[in-house]
């Protein structure tokens, strides 16, 4: 008997009552019906139960003849509770007693019995067929190569969330060559924000440093879902740890946001601007040289 | 939600939508219903990276939010549509079948985009089909209009749910999220478009290595001045259709199946008639199958097809198949025996099956064991005597049912971890063979030398391209593995669905 089914189910939750006892111990006990773990298979307990079949799934521990263990796994029918009740009667009262009729499974008296398993299966156990071919022919492959296409597109797509690069020590002056992902945190795409929660939508943000030289106008008076708007952007400038909004600079913020999201535009053309060379032509040239490491058989000239 | 399912659901976010949303994404799954402030909390993760990730996955229909009590909105996500990512390739060759390539293309936008106006499905969908055109040559937007419209027919693809116009201003605040309604009638509308306009080919100067960004590309190019004719009608793939259509096919198949043994044992030269088929009708309806039942005499006759016994059939006969392939065909003849005789002991299942005592006892507790059989206890008396009761085998379809899908999910998980460890295992080899593809092929645009090409080509060695290929060889077979169980998957989550309705 193998006990792999044991082992599929090592990462289900265990209510154990028994949790402390070694399980050297719990083979030893006399051959009852829950005589061991209970498993609380979370495989889909509650269906199971539904289906009033099976309440739960349970290790039969027999023991047979003197120092031979029988594992047997099976399902028991809930149509049967007073057995329970009759097998906890004959507890400890002698332990050749079985929890069934041998003959009638078919164990015939004196019939070699396998050897115990006192480990797990092997994680790779033995194939004994072999797997039927796999679909070929010409949708297999259509579909197969859509398969691995669909995979690399949904790498490229916006949706594919990196995470941000860690800062290196030192600033490098190839840094400013590179644009890394999009600015402040942003998401590369724009969904519909009349159909998602407002509070998932990320202001961007500017670094504090680059608003103060712009000096602003006065604004024309705002009206109150302009204040609830501000109210809020500054709710979220709150939670942010950068920022601390103190009151003098709540009103200058306020306008400065404003300013600030009308003025993205011109701002992000401006910082594409500030290098003079055209960011796809740079090679910081760390690629160079590198990669041959191995089988330096030929010299390099 | 068990264990395997869960682990299947973070191996595709991740391979789909990167680290970040997949955290966001299990914890959503294994958790439950929560709000954007204990998630972040709970993940570790920044308040920033939750809100990106939530908002990818409420874009491609994963997770869904709701508005509770004091204005806190909470996400609840949705696993088993996290599992149907598997099955995209198979959704579109499915369109491409019925509505060929501009099909194809429109259903593989609006699966990879999650949810698109039709403008910019149509749009998108014309761009590609010209760049596959000779040169010259464009595709009429109103092409692949037509396309979309009969999609739409047959509801292929559907209407997402969407924001309600407010005839009345609010006066309080607005609401921290929209409530998003849909009805039937208005889940297939098609709005009222005149969309003129031809593909666009992408000029080669524009080609850029993908990921770096062009310089000085304008930021509002013409289209986006243009106001949106159907701003805010978002359309998304409808899987329960596509479904319907597998459910369907396979049901054709399993009795094309069985037509054919059927015509193979009536005599040459029959030319079908009208009698015949009727002939043929009553061989279905009598067949041990029951796909088609006979219900009353009206019109000469009305059958059936009793969908959820065709469908336990195709989950039997997977069960039978996958009993004897792991098990060997002894194995099966057995478990066939007891399938047919619903319950029978020890004794009768040596004697039916006329296989020895040690070798059918030997085998029925291996599928014990595994679950694909179960033992029934009738009590002979009433106090359970062990002796005295009976033992009896049985296949519990449905639970065997269930068993084995799991035993899918689980598989599917293995499978694409095994994929990931050798892709990674080989990934210097993979960059440095992609490169050097890269430079072969500017070469080739800038005209160099056959002497040159061949240069660059030695630069990977012969057992190097060899474990190429064997990579190659290895991914594939894995890949196509995991459709082949995704099949399975999908004829056993259609019968369990049934089974459950029913009850």
């Amino acid at each position: 008997m193998s006990q792999h089914f044991l082992e599929e189910e090592r990462n289900v939750k265990v209510t154990d009552k028994w949790a402390d006892l070694p399980p050297q111990l719990l083979q030893d006990w006399p051959g009852e019906l829950t005589n061991g773990k209970l498993w609380e298979a979370d495989l889909e307990r509650h269906r199971l139960e539904e289906d009033q079949q099976i309440s739960s799934w349970l290790r039969l521990g027999l023991r047979v003849g003197e120092g031979q263990q029988v594992f047997l796994i099976g399902s028991l029918n809930t149509q049967a509770p007073s057995t329970m009740a009759s097998r906890g009667g004959g507890r400890g009262r002698g332990r050749g007693q079985l929890t069934f009729n041998m003959e009638a499974v078919g164990i015939g008296k004196g019939d070699a019995l396998p050897p115990p398993t006192l480990q797990p299966s092997p994680l790779f156990p033995p194939l004994e067929f072999r797997p039927v071919p796999l679909p070929s022919g010409e949708e297999g492959e259509y579909v197969l190569a859509l398969k691995q296409e669909l995979r690399g597109a949904m790498r490229q797509l916006p949706y594919f969330i990196r995470p941000a690069v860690p800062k290196r020590d030192v600033e490098r002056y190839s840094d400013k060559y590179q644009m890394s992902g999009p600015l402040d945190n942003a998401i590369d795409w724009n969904p519909d924000w009349r159909r998602l929660p407002r509070e998932l939508k990320i202001r961007v943000r500017k670094l504090q440093k680059e608003r103060t030289t712009i000096l602003l106008p006065k604004r024309p008076p705002k009206t109150t879902e302009d204040k609830e708007e501000t109210i809020q952007k500054l709710e979220t400038l709150e939670k942010k740890e950068e920022e601390v909004t103190s009151e003098e600079d709540e009103e200058k913020e306020e306008e400065e946001e404003k300013e600030e999201e009308e003025e993205e535009e011109y701002d992000e053309e401006e910082h594409e601007e500030e290098t003079d060379y055209i960011m796809s032509y740079f090679d910081n040239g760390e690629d160079f040289g590198g990669d041959s490491d191995d089988n330096m058989d030929e010299a390099i000239y | 939600m068990t264990q395997a399912e869960i682990k299947l659901c973070s191996l595709l976010l991740q391979e789909h939508f990167g680290e970040i949303v997949e955290k966001i994404g299990v914890h959503l799954i294994r958790t439950g219903s929560q709000p954007l402030r204990v998630i972040a909390h709970d993940t570790g993760t920044s308040l920033d990276q939750v809100k990106k990730a939530l908002c990818v996955l409420i874009q491609h229909n994963l997770v869904i939010y709701q508005v509770h009590k004091r204005g806190v909105v909470e996400y609840e996500a949705q696993c088993s549509r996290v599992l149907r990512m598997l099955r995209y390739p198979r959704y579109i060759y499915t369109a491409k079948t019925l509505y060929s390539d501009t099909g194809e293309l429109i259903v593989e936008e609006l699966l990879l985009n999650g949810k698109m106006t039709m403008s910019a499905v149509v749009k998108k969908v014309a761009d590609r089909l010209t760049e596959t055109m000779e040169d010259g040559k464009t595709m009429d937007y109103a092409e692949v209009s037509n396309t979309f419209v009969r999609l739409a027919d047959t509801h292929f693809v559907q209407r997402c749910p969407f924001v309600p116009a407010t005839e009345n201003s609010d006066p309080g605040p607005p609401p921290p999220a929209p409530t998003l309604v849909i009805n039937e009638k208005d889940m297939y509308l098609v709005p009222k478009l005149s969309l003129i306009g031809k593909g666009k080919r992408r000029r080669s100067s524009d080609e850029d290595a993908t990921g770096e960004p062009k310089a000085k590309r304008p930021k509002h190019t013409a289209d986006n001045k243009e106001p949106i004719p159907d701003d805010g009608i978002y359309w998304q793939a409808n899987l329960d259709r596509f479904h319907q259509h597998f459910r369907d096919q396979g049901i054709v198949s399993a009795v094309a199946n069985r037509m054919d043994q059927i015509f193979r044992s009536l005599p040459v030269g029959y030319n079908i008639s009208k009698q015949v088929l009727d002939q043929y009708l009553t061989l279905l309806a009598d067949d041990p199958l029951e796909f088609v039942g006979k219900s009353g005499d009206s019109g000469g006759g009305m059958y059936v097809i009793n969908l959820h016994k065709a469908l336990g059939s195709l989950a039997t006969a997977t069960l039978e198949s996958v009993v004897q392939e792991r098990f060997g065909s002894r194995c099966a003849r057995i478990f066939r025996l007891v399938l047919q005789k619903k319950h029978l002991e020890q004794k009768q299942v040596e004697d039916f099956a006329m296989i020895p005592a040690k070798e059918a006892k030997d085998m029925l507790y291996k599928m014990l064991s595994e679950n694909f059989i179960s033992l029934q206890e009738i009590p002979k008396t009433p106090d359970h005597a062990p002796s005295r009761t009976f033992y009896l085998y049985t296949v519990n379809i449905l639970s065997a049912a269930r068993m084995l899908l799991h035993r899918c999910y689980k598989s599917i998980a293995n499978l694409i971890e095994r994929r990931q460890f050798e892709t990674k295992e080989n990934k210097r080899l993979l960059e440095k063979s992609q490169r050097v593809e890269a430079i072969i092929a500017s070469m080739q645009a800038t005209g160099a030398e056959e002497a040159q090409l061949q240069e660059i080509e030695e630069m990977i060695t012969a057992p190097e391209r060899q474990q190429l290929e064997t990579l190659k060889r290895n991914v594939n077979k894995l890949d196509a593995s995991e459709i082949q169980v995704d099949e399975t998957i999908f004829l056993l989550e259609s019968y369990i669905e049934s089974t459950m309705k029913r009850q």
